[in-house]
């Protein structure tokens, strides 16, 4: 039953994501001025924005762990696996952001790269949640968890920086597409549709993975818990 | 009444752990020898692989500082923390009926006076080194600096805390530390360097005051969440 609804969603993300495709790629006029390259925005913005979504909740599963962690360890464990999957698939999803930004900046400003506010804190806060991952791995046990709960809480700092970036400073990055102004906003109906979709989309995949891996991280979690038991018992 | 006696229970534990950490680095004088000619090794091979002129100096006269003191507070900040794992000191630390966060502070004061006398040192040399001629408002460089180690030492001895309970506990620090301090870093070689090219470009302050509310903001989150930082097992 469990392995039959677990195929039958992984279905349904991959036709919805399938859709986003043929909405993005076909359906959505081209651009005046850039062409096809704009097509990448469908791609780029969704996964930006969706990475803040995964990084929120790596902050509040953290603020939970820190929270729950005297009074209650079994919460607590749950928080921690919605913490480290969080941060895993927001990682993921900036790695999406930071590959398309470039590979759309060569052909339409000249330049892989520069280093303006936006593109410097969206660095910045990779590095960041990379590093959280690997003090995850350089530690070991409930105090690992404690101090990467703690990381957390730092790095989530940069996220209001990188979201105001190009709003509060004058950046060679775009302006925001949304909530940018009285002129922001996509005008075409079917370019809006084709963006819709893809957040859609990607929230969907982003969110099975992010399920999967709490489920791992569950029974990894259960299979520490039981192996400690037997070790403390003398087995 | 009660509050006011909190309080001055509060600097005197302070003032007790700075009292004992700098009375160590007098008799031993590790972390001062080791910073300074770790920093002077960096800023002569940064002047030896690039041999700038007078004015390539200016603009990256900066970052050379900046990076020189970082890689140097790196390697010693580990030390400060390692010391009291010996012994179990930590351990009796912890099990102190004091605040965390006292401990924490000293720490830094402690590392803040320290990197500070190594800048102030290194300071002339850079200068001889580099042939540096500012052009700017010189005296600002007494505000830039004390904000811009502050943000490296407050935050350095946070997560050299941090990551002194790791298994590898040297390599963990600058992994951490570095993408944090970041920003900071940016703040404080973009105001050094208006300051050495006198380009006002930046008229209103504006890194400074960045590099401020950087200090700020991450000082008090470090005072907050230093005791689970401590108590984490």
């Amino acid at each position: 039953m469990k392995k039959l609804f677990f195929a039958l969603t992984t279905l349904a993300v991959l036709a919805l994501m399938g859709w986003g495709y043929y909405q993005a790629i076909y359906v959505a006029p081209t651009e005046a001025t850039m062409g096809d390259v704009q097509r990448i925005f469908y791609y780029h913005v969704p996964n930006a924005m969706l990475s803040y979504l995964f990084f929120v909740i790596n902050f509040v599963a953290s603020l939970l762990f820190l929270l729950w962690r005297r009074e209650d360890p079994g919460r607590a464990q749950a928080a921690d696996a919605w913490a480290l999957a969080g941060a895993e698939v927001g990682v993921v999803f900036c790695t999406v952001v930071l590959i398309t930004g470039p590979l759309w900046g060569r052909p339409v400003w000249g330049i892989w790269w520069t280093w303006d506010a936006r593109l410097t804190t969206t660095l910045v806060l990779w590095l960041i949640y990379v590093s959280y991952l690997l003090t995850r791995r350089f530690a070991a046990g409930a105090q690992m968890q404690t101090l990467a709960a703690v990381l957390s809480v730092f790095g989530f700092f940069d996220i209001p920086f990188n979201y105001l970036a190009n709003r509060l400073w004058r950046t060679q990055h775009p302006a925001p597409v949304f909530g940018g102004g009285p002129d922001s906003g996509i005008k075409d109906p079917h370019m809006l549709a084709a963006f819709g979709w893809n957040v859609l989309a990607w929230a969907m995949w982003g969110l099975l993975v992010l399920g999967v891996r709490v489920y791992v991280e569950r029974r990894q979690q259960g299979i520490d818990g039981a192996a400690a038991q037997a070790a403390l018992a003398g087995d | 009444m009660e509050s006011a006696q909190n309080s001055s229970n509060w600097t005197g534990l302070v003032l007790s752990h700075l009292r004992k950490d700098l009375q160590i680095e007098w008799r031993s004088r590790e972390a001062i020898n080791s910073m300074l000619f770790f920093a002077l090794l960096v800023v002569v091979l940064f002047s030896m692989a690039f041999d700038p002129t007078a004015d390539t100096s200016r603009e990256i006269a900066g970052g050379v500082l900046c990076v020189a003191t970082l890689f140097a507070s790196v390697s010693s900040l580990n030390q400060a923390w390692a010391r009291e794992i010996r012994h179990q000191v930590l351990d009796a630390l912890r099990m102190t009926p004091s605040d965390g966060a006292a401990l924490f502070l000293a720490k830094v004061l402690a590392n803040f006076l320290f990197v500070s006398i190594v800048q102030f040192v290194l300071g002339p040399i850079f200068f001889v080194f580099y042939n540096l001629h500012p052009l700017g408002n010189v005296w600002l460089l007494l505000l830039v600096v004390p904000f811009g180690t502050w943000a490296l030492v407050a935050n350095g001895t946070f997560f050299a805390a941090l990551s002194i309970r790791s298994r590898n506990r040297e390599l963990l620090l600058p992994l951490i530390l570095f993408p944090i301090f970041l920003p900071a870093l940016l703040a404080m070689v973009l105001s050094v360097k208006t300051i050495l090219t006198g380009d006002n470009s930046d008229p209103s302050l504006l890194w400074i005051k960045l590099l401020a509310g950087y200090d700020i903001i991450f000082t008090t989150v470090s005072l907050i969440l230093f005791d689970i930082v401590l108590e984490a097992e």
